[in-house]
């Protein structure tokens, strides 16, 4: 098992920027608990990730993670309201089934979420769109047939579905091979953290 | 699992021990047991500091006899063999494991057909009824007597997790880690529905003459063996007998009689029989009570959550999809409770096909879960 270091994925940073020290974490398709892991030795937290895969279960053990067995898209009835300072939802929300019922589920037993994903408007993926294929790239590795990424967005269209619902975002972080991204954000950004509350 | 395959990573011969407790015990229901004996199995070796000890408790028809065998009995493995022993899930090589039979029992332990000092005769129908917080009592005296003042972890499934829950819940300082397998938090009505079949059926056994059926030189073989059929039947899943027996007939056409016919009639007398010829029924109609009392939540007004205020063990929760029995819902119950008081749970749901009994059976995921989560109490406890 590799070490937990911030390097490993792009958005760790800049969720564990959001989350205070020794906080209670909920991380939801927390897949071999390493996010969970750096979060614990990088800000002390508490908590515990969800996670359905069996081969990833067991990696969280052998990572000292604490992970129960489970389906998001059945919700998250095993927690409690209000039971964790944060409930996180790192790149799975674009492959969720129910959008909206994991985003509701989230801000029910979390004070506060935060959410990460591909932008799928990258100018890279809007390039490959007006070429007329669907975009397959590092940050989308996969063709348009075998895709768990079934509910993809963009920047402004996750800001205007959390408006719509009236969910607050505290605040975001756009990315690019790592780095943050300043300017035009919606076009130049590979991946979005947003840290909301209800 | 042939037995020759059992060997080769077994703890190898094995002996049984005992150990005697002449400080009364008082029982959940009152009564008390004035001394009272209880015999055991160890394998590996407790290290210097006495830190890498793990107390595997059984369910409802085995035994202190876990793992290895007998020099002079080499079949009779021991009933966790595939779990326990050098190299596997649960380690020999680095944990000092502890099989025990209950009080209760019929496999040495003070029982039913022990002598009641007393009366000089067996104590019969008059033996206590025995729950599960007073076998986990008695587990802790035994404890006491091997030097362990905190085990590693305590494991069992099915009734034996129900002991290694309230270990937990009543001695939260004598145990690091708690593995729950294939439990419940309390019976539901249709389990102890089953339970009480089982019981009516060694109960209006002719032979069972108010449980006293040993000075009557008998003992009510037809009762214990229908209460095994019923018992069995719930330990497989409907998936499970249909993939084994199907409709398959015993000798390939319908008699129009009352033969056993079908294979799985065949299958159920069988498991029958073999049980009541070496089971006791005042031990089984006790183990389900124990079965029907256990409810940590009953004395927190049906909290759960209350009811395991005090756990500061790390728990492993186990369970099998298929298992209609102690269903992954009720497990769930318990993780929920957990969850609520910031325990530090794990829980595993495995898809198996096996229903209850697959706590028992080598399940490649079930196994590696188990020895992963024991590989992290090694390096907690150096052992």
């Amino acid at each position: 098992m590799s070490g937990a270091n911030g390097s490993q994925r792009p958005d760790f940073a800049a969720i564990a920027q959001c989350v205070p020290r020794a906080a209670h974490v909920l991380d939801l398709g927390c897949g071999d608990g390493t996010l969970l892991k750096y979060l614990q030795q990088s800000r002390g937290v508490t908590g515990y990730g969800v996670e359905i895969d069996d081969a990833k279960v067991l990696a969280c053990v052998d990572n000292g993670v604490h992970v129960i067995q489970g389906d998001l898209e059945r919700g998250l009835a095993e927690f409690a309201d209000g039971s964790f300072d944060f409930v996180v939802l790192s790149q799975t929300l674009q492959a969720m089934r129910n959008t909206e019922r994991i985003v509701r589920e989230m801000l029910r037993v979390g004070r506060a979420g935060i959410v990460t994903f591909p932008n799928f408007g990258h100018w890279k993926n809007r390039l490959q769109i007006l070429r007329g294929r669907m975009p397959v790239s590092d940050r989308l590795p996969f063709e348009w047939f075998d895709t768990p990424n079934i509910h993809l967005c963009t920047i402004a269209d996750f800001e205007r579905f959390c408006a719509e619902r009236g969910i607050r975002i505290v605040s975001r972080t756009v990315l690019s091979n790592g780095r943050p991204v300043k300017s035009l954000p919606n076009l130049l950004g590979e991946l979005a953290v947003y840290h909301f509350s209800g | 699992m042939s037995s020759e395959h059992a060997h080769t990573a077994s703890v190898g011969v094995v002996r049984p021990q005992t150990a005697r407790f002449s400080e009364p015990l008082t029982l959940r229901g009152g009564m008390v047991l004035r001394g009272y004996e209880l015999v055991y199995e160890t394998y590996g070796r407790l290290n210097a500091d006495r830190s890498n000890a793990v107390l595997v408790c059984h369910a409802l028809n085995a035994s202190h006899h876990v793992a290895g065998y007998y020099e002079d009995d080499p079949d009779n493995t021991g009933w966790w063999d595939n779990m326990i022993g050098p190299g596997k899930p649960l380690d020999t090589d680095r944990f000092f494991v502890i099989g025990v039979n209950n009080l209760g029992g019929c496999h040495g332990s003070t029982g039913p057909s022990s002598i009641n000092p007393d009366t000089g005769r067996p104590w019969g129908g008059d033996f206590p009824v025995v729950t599960v917080e007073d076998w986990v009592d008695a587990q802790a005296r035994l404890a006491d007597q091997l030097g362990i003042t905190r085990f590693a972890a305590v494991m069992g499934g099915s009734l034996g997790a129900m002991q290694a829950l309230a270990w937990a819940i009543r001695y939260p300082d004598r145990l690091r880690h708690s593995i729950v397998i294939a439990c419940a938090p309390n019976l539901s009505a249709q389990n102890i529905a089953f339970n009480e079949v089982a019981r009516q059926a060694i109960i209006t056994d002719p032979d069972f003459h108010g449980g006293a059926y040993q000075l009557q030189g008998t003992a009510p073989k037809r009762g214990l063996r229908v209460a095994r059929m019923v018992g069995h039947i719930t330990y497989l899943s409907d998936d499970e007998m249909a993939s084994k027996f199907g409709r398959q007939l015993k000798h390939g056409r319908l008699g129009y009689s009352f033969d056993t016919e079908f294979q799985i009639e065949s299958y159920l007398r069988h498991q029958g029989n073999k049980f009541a010829d070496y089971f006791d029924a005042n031990t089984y109609l006790r183990i389900t009570k124990a079965l029907d009392y256990f409810d940590p939540a009953f004395a927190c007004g049906g909290d759960l959550s209350a009811a395991l205020k005090d756990v500061t063990a790390g728990m492993l929760v186990v369970s099998f999809t298929t298992d209609w029995r102690f269903s992954p819902e009720r497990s769930r119950e318990i993780v929920r409770a957990l969850l609520d008081n910031r325990a530090r749970v794990t829980y595993a749901e495995i898809d198996a096909p096996h229903g209850h009994d697959a706590f028992l059976l080598e399940d490649p995921r079930y196994h590696r879960l188990v020895a992963a989560y024991f590989r992290r109490i090694a390096a907690e406890t150096q052992a």
